[in-house]
């Protein structure tokens, strides 16, 4: 299944683009996109340990499953304010 | 908890979710705006008959931190998250304290020295819980809120805040 992943901040400066489509298998999850991410894209590996993931809207944990087309954004540490 | 949520972007690069609150029935907006904040329709918004205590946070732009000076700030957001989170921290507010109006507003983009990057105004019948729903929003905005700033060095150069990340 395809997953689209936004970037943003440091994610999306160190990567050179602002959105990312990763082919997963079927019943993968938050802890599979962020391994598959972190093979797809060096230039981000050091730092993805570190930053969340939301699905949608919503921040979602490492065992949260992807349903297939889902849009997920990668969030570094924030510092709005 | 909100009624109805609508959101638009206008022709001047806003972006703003209205939030109609059932127990209520009064507006209530959270906003992301490339544009300056405008403080006094901000107040006029919070403002009501029915409150005693209007309370405003400004979070501005610091031209020195430990030494470094910055030129300005550039700020990014996932806008539809961050007005959902926005909307969200509103709601928790007005379970936690008897509020009458609350605005929160962020810009994004470049933001100058001195200029407001974030307004929280809140009205409620007494002060004590305007203060302290006000601190309250701007700590969990801090937090939670999907926005980020870089600091622009005068000297050149710039560099994203990422608290706690190892950025070498």
């Amino acid at each position: 299944m395809k997953v689209r992943v936004r970037l943003f901040a440091v994610a999306r400066e160190l990567s050179s683009c602002d959105s990312l489509e990763i082919e997963l298998p079927e019943g993968s999850t938050i802890g599979d996109l962020r391994a598959a991410v972190a093979k797809r894209v060096p230039a981000i590996q050091e730092i993805l340990p570190g930053v969340m993931f939301a699905i949608g809207t919503s921040y979602a944990s490492n065992k949260t499953p992807l349903e297939p087309d889902a849009e997920v954004a990668c969030i570094p540490p924030v510092s709005g304010g | 908890m909100p009624r109805s949520l609508a959101s638009r972007r206008s022709a001047e690069g806003r972006i703003k979710r209205l939030a109609w609150l059932a127990d209520s029935g009064s507006l209530n907006m959270v906003e992301i705006t490339s544009e300056p904040i405008d403080i006094p329709a901000l107040l006029a918004a919070a403002g009501s008959p029915r409150a005693g205590a209007v309370v405003l946070f400004l979070g501005t732009t610091r031209e020195w931190t430990e030494g470094r000076r910055t030129a300005w700030l550039d700020y990014e957001c996932y806008d539809a998250m961050a007005l959902q989170v926005l909307s969200e921290l509103e709601a928790e507010a007005r379970e936690r304290w008897q509020l009458e109006n609350c605005e929160i507003v962020h810009r994004v983009g470049r933001v100058n020295i001195g200029e407001p990057s974030v307004a929280i105004a809140v009205s409620s019948a007494h002060r004590q819980s305007a203060f302290e729903a006000g601190q309250w929003l701007i700590d969990r905005l801090k937090v939670v809120a999907p926005i980020w700033k870089k600091e622009n060095w005068s000297e050149g150069g710039g560099e994203w805040v990422h608290p706690g990340l190892n950025l070498s």
